[in-house]
């Protein structure tokens, strides 16, 4: 008895769950002339604050678009278009990660251009309880500096930095060496790096002077410019792309004087 | 009320038909046998688990085992998730298994609330067991604080990746201590006490032999589970190679630059887990003789 009562649950139970399959077919396409106006765009993790107020600003110009975002490290990104992952739009970090997608003809290359720079900065913890005044102060014996791992383009950026350093006399020869000897983190993301510079775990760390924006309670040394890595931010139309005319408007829209001073609030610059 | 009657009788029987299945495990009963309508959604599920265990191994493979398995971040994460793990899991016996005697052996206000302390970090996420440790125990946290003005620093040292592996992995270890305890006959332990033995005695003579099968099992999930640790690790203590860099945190980075050395670690690991789990497996089936 018990046994048939649970064979015919079963059965209603597998008839349901195919039901729901395929009631799910006709709603996908009921939604489909909503999704029409939807556009998804990948974008660097650097660019989240940036993006969402140009998303916003986009949304009001044109009414009756959606833009949806995902925001992640570019390698990340990338990978997911490499694996199929549907978007319009791709907004990376570096050109490292775009350009093996032009390639690969999996982005439109004659939309593809740089809309962005950003620089690195030194960020402090807001006490500062190590009193690092300057560049200088960052390979003293003893001092905790955090930076993203080498193979994050933040990471990868501070090393060439610190380079740039060893040619400046006052720093002395081994100036990188020294402060890579501070280093007692290499952390997954950038965003890693400026939350635990924030809870004061660490004295100082490297990162993109965006990110420092968006947490102003830190404190900064600025780098300079002939010491920087200017990293360039390329952005493209994906090849898959459902509306790449919409997508081409919203890149135009980024490159637009409204578009760049949004960027430049959120503490990247233009290209030159 | 009949029906529930009926029904109690058939899982009576039932139950007496898997004892005696259990007795003889190979005899096959043609008789209501599961059907496709167990198979089925069985399958779905084996296969979840297993195919991608597969694919691990069958792109470990392929690569060059050796070489990655050498090399320099490799070895330092091996060394290093050894060390960290075999400390923690001593730590874990000489703190959890009187901590769980005291949770068998007492009672007094408030217990509950420490029962459910002690248990809280098995269904913790491991990223709130991080943020919580650096909020204790960070530079400018609580406790910390106090700590840093006597010029002790925890995050990004091997300290705090065994904290925050203790954190995680001990629990399990208290949990099991506390079944084996539990399970020892208070008489012998009266009897104990009357012969004129001290308190530590009962424990090391009566209880800790008693419970040893318990303590046993308890000492693998905490390994097991110390092993693995990942989140906590990666929050509290950091990551850099041959200090915080634990295996799972060079599988980690090494997915983004080096699949290699994250697929031969990815192995070890596999491995290990196996091998516990069957030791885990053996000691469940002695117990139950």
């Amino acid at each position: 008895m018990i046994h048939k009562t649970f064979r015919l649950i079963a059965i209603l139970m597998m008839l349901w769950s195919a039901g729901c399959a395929f009631q799910e077919a006709p709603t996908a396409s009921a939604a489909d002339p909503s999704l029409n106006q939807t556009l998804t765009v990948f974008a660097a993790a650097s660019l989240t604050g940036a993006f969402q107020e140009i998303g916003q600003a986009y949304e009001n110009a044109n009414p009756g678009i959606t833009v949806r975002f995902n925001f992640a490290g570019s390698q990340i990104l990338r990978t997911q278009i490499e694996q199929g992952a549907l978007a319009d739009v791709f907004a990376s970090a570096d050109h490292k990660n775009m350009d093996p997608l032009v390639s690969e003809k999996l982005v439109d290359d004659k939309t593809c251009q740089d809309f962005a720079t950003n620089r690195l900065v030194i960020i402090l913890p807001a006490n500062n309880p190590a009193l690092v005044e300057s560049l200088e102060d960052l390979d003293r014996p003893g001092l905790k500096l955090i930076l993203a791992d080498a193979s994050v383009p933040a990471g990868n950026y501070a090393r060439q930095a610190l380079k740039k350093m060893d040619l400046v006399p006052a720093f002395g020869a081994d100036f990188s060496s020294r402060v890579l000897a501070n280093v007692v983190s290499n952390e997954t993301d950038v965003k890693q790096v400026v939350a635990k510079v924030e809870l004061g775990e660490a004295d100082a760390g490297i990162v993109y002077i965006s990110d420092a924006v968006a947490a102003p309670e830190l404190g900064t040394i600025s780098i300079p410019d002939d010491l920087n890595v200017i990293a360039t931010y390329p952005i493209a139309v994906t090849k898959d792309a459902t509306k790449p005319a919409q997508a081409q408007a919203f890149i135009q829209f980024i490159l637009s004087p409204q578009g760049q001073e949004i960027l430049m609030k959120w503490g990247l610059s233009e290209v030159r | 009320m009949g029906f529930e009657r009926g029904a109690l009788r058939s899982m009576k029987i039932e139950w007496l038909n898997a004892r005696q299945a259990q007795q003889e495990p190979y005899q096959v009963r043609r008789d209501g046998s599961p059907g496709w309508e167990f198979i089925l959604p069985s399958l779905l599920l084996i296969g979840l688990i297993g195919l991608p265990v597969i694919a691990l191994v069958w792109k470990s493979i392929n690569v060059n085992f050796i070489n990655f398995a050498l090399s320099k971040s490799a070895v330092e994460a091996l060394r290093l998730s050894l060390v960290t793990s075999v400390i923690s899991v001593a730590i874990a016996i000489v703190t959890g298994a009187p901590l769980a005697y005291l949770q068998v052996h007492w009672k007094f206000r408030g217990k509950a609330i420490l029962d459910l302390l002690v248990d809280l970090p098995v269904v913790l996420p491991p990223a709130v067991a991080g943020i919580a440790l650096l909020l204790a125990f960070g530079r400018q946290g609580l406790f910390g604080s106090w700590l840093n003005k006597a010029g002790i620093s925890l995050p990004f040292t091997t300290t705090a990746v065994i904290m925050a592996q203790l954190f995680v992995s001990a629990p399990y270890l208290v949990r099991s201590a506390r079944v084996g305890f539990a399970a020892v006959d208070p008489q012998l332990e009266e009897a104990a006490k009357v012969e004129g033995a001290s308190n530590w005695h009962v424990f090391r003579h009566v209880g800790l032999p008693m419970a040893g099968r318990a303590l046993l099992t308890g000492i693998i999930l905490t390994w097991t589970r110390a092993l693995g640790e990942f989140g906590a690790t990666l929050l509290f203590a950091g990551n850099f190679q041959g200090v915080t860099q634990t295996m799972p945190l060079a599988i980690y980075m090494g997915f983004e630059q080096n699949l290699g050395i994250a697929l031969v670690l990815s192995i070890v690991l596999l491995v290990a887990s196996v091998i516990l789990l069957t030791l885990l497996r053996r000691l469940e089936q002695q117990s139950r003789h």
